[in-house]
């Protein structure tokens, strides 16, 4: 179990993986549902849970459509929410060019379900707080999103 | 002493603990303790499944009986449009409606009329709406509950345009006081209901202090009495010019996609059984669903006709609502609200809410985020030792409910019928210890067989 976490902070935060298979659409968005479940759980505040969600989903869909297999891994303390995405597959050649909203190389078929539209990773960046992607060709690529939590208040 | 409403109530002498309304509630807020079914009040969003799978009949919707009639001077029936779908074919909304008043109302008001103009109503709201979509109907109140009680954050997106039931109780309300020259107190306004749930949106209104509804009847209660009462009807008492204002758009408010219809919208779904509408909300809190403008959502299959309290089989009914629209449109019976009048009185707020929804979001495991994840770790790793196929035989719904039960205090590692025979076992292993410690020796298995040669 190797987490990212110092000991002290592995302590106090929650850490769980949920693994994630490359083309099956059937599944698709299991994972994110998953987690926006825990997050309300611990009682995370409602618009904190709905910018999670999507970032997530958005997340574990690109594994879907472009990797073979990926782990997501939710890590949540008292100060803020990370997914990190982990994934085996081809990779993103520009990021730059992959950031841009509009930019896709969906298939056809992607489309036709309403995936596609070049939005992905620019709207997991706009509901993160922090957002990292790393991403090497032929092998896989990276995401580490973090929601910072210091405005939660409770209902 | 409860802080909600519910229309539901579990009759402890009649409930033999048989799990089945356990394993339905898709909210789970049902648990067994000590033999007996009981509602966590804060969960349930009263969807009346439950009533309809207990094999003891211990699940009690709670309406208003028919003497609270006796209440009033002068007594209203608001009939939901589902009551038009519950008798045989030859029987039409005109007949009903005067069978009402035999049956004692001294009126009963055609609803399809107010669901017209609310179609028009919303459609006005949907033409200059710029904030989040889709727009959830509020037509359901279990619908507006579970948003509340499961999806908070989609509060917004519930229409704040006002339910025709309410609508038409309070215009008729008016109307009936000026008309008598006796003040509203003293008219009685009883809807006629499909489900349990209207009645907690008339106890107890998601939004506002008081709803224009003075009490709600069972569809299924009065069926017999209002059968009876049309039989007897005299030609003169049933006439047929009555159905000439029944509004062809509104009836299709009683089934699934009758609402969307009327709104010629682009983009609109049309959504029925709570384990779908869940599958939906999931998706939008995802945002993954994008172009669509409204949703129109009702927890019973098929939508109205598929209530607790119909007595008519949902499938029939469904159908007996689509011939309706059909012969309505034959005859060329196209009674319509005035829709420059609706846009008039849209205008002065008419059709809007008179109050704003408020989520009220479930608690969490903890309200201090950091023991709330301890809790959570606790409650997986208890999880990881349970059998994880969700028999329900502890008396809580499935094995991550009851990780959670226990966690919380309200449940025992042991109630787990799969760990308690290791509890067995630790115990006979203490005693055994307890045994040694006296020094007297215990006769062993082998010696016995050996005996036994």
């Amino acid at each position: 179990m190797k987490s990212g976490f110092q000991n002290d902070e592995k302590e106090r935060g929650l850490v769980q993986k949920f693994s994630i298979v490359g083309g099956d659409f059937h599944h698709a968005g299991y994972v994110s549902t998953q987690i926006k479940e825990i997050l309300k759980e611990l009682g995370i505040d409602s618009a904190i849970v709905r910018r999670a969600a999507i970032a997530a989903y958005e997340a574990e869909m690109n594994v879907v459509m472009y990797a073979h297999r990926g782990i997501f891994t939710l890590e949540v303390t008292p100060e803020q929410i990370r997914f990190l995405v982990e994934d085996e597959g081809q990779g993103i050649p520009d990021i730059e060019l992959a950031m841009q909203e509009g930019y896709s190389t969906a298939t056809p078929e992607m489309r036709e379900m309403g995936f596609g539209a070049g939005m992905g990773l620019p709207n997991i960046k706009k509901n993160a707080d922090r957002f990292e992607i790393t991403s090497e060709v032929g092998k896989g690529t990276c995401l580490n999103i973090t929601i910072f939590l210091n405005q939660r208040k409770s209902q | 002493m409860s802080q909600y409403y519910h229309s539901i109530r579990f009759d402890e002498t009649r409930c033999q603990g048989r799990m089945r309304c356990l394993r339905i509630c898709p909210t789970q807020a049902i648990r067994v303790r000590k033999g007996k079914a009981r509602m966590l009040e804060e969960k349930c969003i009263d969807c009346g499944e439950c009533i309809n799978v207990c094999p003891n009949g211990a699940i009690i919707p709670l309406t208003d009986p028919f003497g609270e009639l006796s209440r009033f001077r002068y007594t209203i029936a608001v009939p939901s449009p589902a009551l038009y779908a519950q008798f045989g074919r030859e029987i039409l909304p005109d007949k009903i409606l005067s069978g009402l008043k035999k049956l004692g109302f001294d009126e009963a008001i055609d609803l399809a009329y107010t669901c017209g103009e609310v179609s028009f109503a919303i459609q006005e709201y949907l033409r200059n709406y710029n904030g989040p979509k889709p727009l959830i109907s509020n037509a359901c109140p279990t619908v507006v509950r579970l948003i509340q009680v499961k999806y908070p954050e989609l509060i917004d997106h519930i229409i704040p345009i006002d339910t025709p039931r309410e609508i038409a109780a309070r215009e008729i309300k008016r109307k009936k006081a000026r008309q008598l020259e006796i003040p509203e107190k003293e008219i009685g306004t009883f809807y006629l209901t499909p489900c349990p749930v209207k009645m907690i949106s008339i106890k107890q209104p998601a939004e506002k202090g008081r709803s224009h509804l003075d009490g709600a009847l069972s569809i299924a209660d009065i069926y017999g009495p209002l059968l009876s009462a049309m039989e007897s009807l005299e030609e003169s008492e049933s006439p047929r010019h009555g159905l000439e204002s029944i509004c062809i758009l509104g009836i299709g408010w009683a089934i699934s996609g009758g609402m969307t219809r009327t709104l010629r919208l682009r983009n609109s779904l049309a959504v029925s059984g709570l384990a779908e509408i869940i599958k939906v909300f999931d998706d939008i809190e995802k945002g993954k669903i994008r172009n669509i403008d409204f949703i129109e959502a009702y927890s019973c299959t098929h939508g109205c006709v598929g209530g607790s309290l119909t007595v008519e089989n949902t499938y029939s009914s469904y159908n007996k609502i689509v011939k309706l629209i059909e012969t309505l449109e034959y005859e060329k019976i196209k009674a319509c609200p005035d829709i420059r009048e609706v846009r008039r009185r849209y205008e002065q707020n008419y059709y809007f809410l008179e109050g704003k929804l408020e989520p009220r979001p479930l608690a969490p495991l903890d309200d201090d985020l950091g023991r709330a994840i301890q809790k959570k770790k606790i409650k997986e790793s208890l999880y990881e030792q349970l059998p994880k196929i969700d028999c329900a035989a502890c008396g809580s719904p499935t094995c991550l409910a009851f990780a959670e039960d226990v966690v919380q205090g309200e449940a025992e590692l042991h109630d787990c019928v799969f760990l308690w025979p290791q509890k067995i076992i630790q115990l006979a292993q203490e005693i055994i210890d307890l045994v040694e410690k006296t020094g007297i020796k215990i006769k062993k298995k082998e010696q016995e067989s050996e005996e036994g040669k």
